[in-house]
């Protein structure tokens, strides 16, 4: 992996150099760079499906984009297992990946995850796990999961239509765990299935869309406040600022800006976030629209801009991964 | 609210003006240094305003403007809405080919905070070019400023056989 690996963070720009480019250009297709309406995501209500991926809610997931794999197949998933333990033996020999404090033995497990689809059209989500064992009492201690990652593609109907026969579309890819093993899983990922993983980071615009998208969202429990946290550039020291609102607050003004259920707008986007802007800058005349929106952080899900994301509800994972994929989509493209 | 006019006072001999609207940072006033530099054959004077319109109290001292660029960052939103206040104090006859729009920090599109559609839309209501540079890294900055100050002799007349309102024409319809 590219940015675990070397650790110049080439893959990177939001903390590296600037890289030339011509990224507006008009070869792309303006719709290419942001669609100007979107889906609003749909709740899911099955009790299955919810505690079938419980396991990934609460958990601070690293976003990688993936290019498509070629000769994948899900029917061989066990002799992946098989593959990528070896690999890890071997690397460790190396002395690559090891962990203070003692010999571990690692197992890999890689399975299918068929609950995580937008359509039936998408290729099921792979889940691929570390788990560990302290080598000193094999018997009685029980297995711990150290790292895990999966990939998905929920509604990626855009890519994947147009792909050849041989290659498989799973292009976005979540990953919590220590670095040193995303970068040997990364590594094998990519020798094997000719692919290439890449750091997925979320600018200002689509963080601005999530804030709007998630704050329409109803939720049942009772949920903390959606807060965005800015930092201000051009300042000799780093200065964050906050900015709460209460769910209600924000969800009544969302009401009264958006026209069509089950559909948002750029246009609404851009009202809602003008709307908290301002007020802002009523009471305390700072214009947060000059500033960097780093994180979003709300009932249904929070987003960081470095590309960290944190899953609140289940029954709105697969619209909020929805999203993340049309973002990879457009990064690898 | 005194309206920007091109054609309300005399040109001077030999020397072009150039109007710098933007709002971020230090970055008008480096590109401006990097203008300056170039080498030239007539006489250059730069201007630099964070928003429109301009204090009315010195416009009797202030030269005939003879192009205006708006300078949009798209790791500010703010930038953006200045420069859509700001054009309403700019008269009609600017838009036939003195104005342009220079949008920059596109070497770092993970940090955009505005919607690029909006700014070709700008560029296409107001019949003006869109530019795209990144003035932190220096060959950019010197190249953008090259193409503005021959953009820049091309409004004030300089360039025989071809009017800005020509050259517009032909910058929109490739771009």
């Amino acid at each position: 992996m590219e940015s675990a690996a070397d650790g110049t963070g080439q893959s990177r720009p939001s903390t590296g150099r600037p890289s030339w480019g011509l990224p507006f250009g008009r070869a792309h297709g303006r719709s290419a760079l942001s669609p100007s309406s979107r889906l609003f995501p749909a709740p899911r209500r099955t009790q299955e499906d919810t505690q079938r991926t419980a396991f990934l809610l609460r958990k601070q997931w690293a976003l990688y984009s993936v290019t498509p794999m070629y000769r994948f197949s899900e029917a061989h998933l066990r002799d992946y297992s098989r593959l990528l333990s070896a690999f890890f033996a071997a690397e460790k020999k190396k002395g690559l990946a090891v962990e203070i404090g003692g010999e571990l033995d690692i197992k890999v497990s890689v399975t299918s995850l068929p609950d995580l689809k937008g359509s039936d059209r998408d290729q099921a989500a792979i889940l691929v796990q570390l788990s560990s064992r302290s080598s000193a009492s094999p018997k009685n201690s029980e297995e711990k999961v150290v790292w895990s990652g999966w990939f998905c593609c929920v509604a990626g109907d855009e890519l994947s239509e147009n792909l050849p026969e041989a290659f498989t579309c799973l292009p976005l890819f979540l990953v919590n765990g220590a670095d040193s093993y995303t970068a040997i899983v990364g590594t094998w990922f990519q020798k094997t299935f000719d692919c290439c993983f890449r750091r997925l980071s979320l600018s200002p615009f689509n963080l601005s869309w999530m804030a709007a998208m998630w704050t329409g969202c109803k939720v049942d429990k009772p949920a903390p406040a959606t807060e965005l946290v800015f930092s201000v550039p051009h300042l000799p020291h780093p200065l964050h600022i906050s900015y709460a609102i209460n769910l209600e607050d924000a969800q009544a003004l969302w009401d009264t800006i958006q026209k069509t259920p089950g559909e948002i707008t750029q246009k609404e986007v851009d009202v809602f976030m003008d709307c908290l802007y301002s007020h802002f800058y009523r009471h305390f005349k700072i214009h947060l629209s000059a500033t960097k929106l780093v994180k979003v952080s709300t009932a249904v899900a929070t987003a960081h801009c470095d590309g960290i994301i944190k899953f609140r509800q289940s029954q709105y994972l697969t619209g909020v991964l929805m999203l993340l994929t049309e973002l990879a989509i457009c990064q690898i493209q | 609210m005194a309206v920007l006019r091109p054609f309300n006072k005399l040109p001077e001999l030999n020397s072009a003006v150039l109007l710098l609207v933007g709002s971020e940072g230090d970055f008008p006033q480096k590109l401006a240094e990097t203008i300056l530099q170039e080498k030239r054959d007539f006489t250059v004077n730069i201007h630099i305003a964070t928003s429109l319109p301009l204090p009315s109290e010195r416009d009797h001292l202030r030269p005939r403007i003879d192009m205006i660029v708006f300078m949009i960052d798209i790791k500010n939103k703010h930038s953006l809405k200045n420069v859509e206040d700001s054009l309403a104090h700019v008269d009609a006859r600017f838009f036939l080919g003195k104005v342009c729009f220079l949008v920059t920090g596109v070497g770092r599109v993970n940090c955009c905070s505005v919607d690029m559609n909006a700014v070709w839309k700008l560029g296409e209501n107001y019949c003006s070019p869109v530019l795209f540079c990144e003035l932190e890294l220096e060959g950019t900055r010197v190249s953008t400023a090259q193409r503005l100050l021959r953009m820049l002799q091309i409004c004030a007349g300089y360039v025989p056989g071809v009017s800005a309102l020509y050259f517009n024409t032909l910058m929109t319809s490739f771009s």
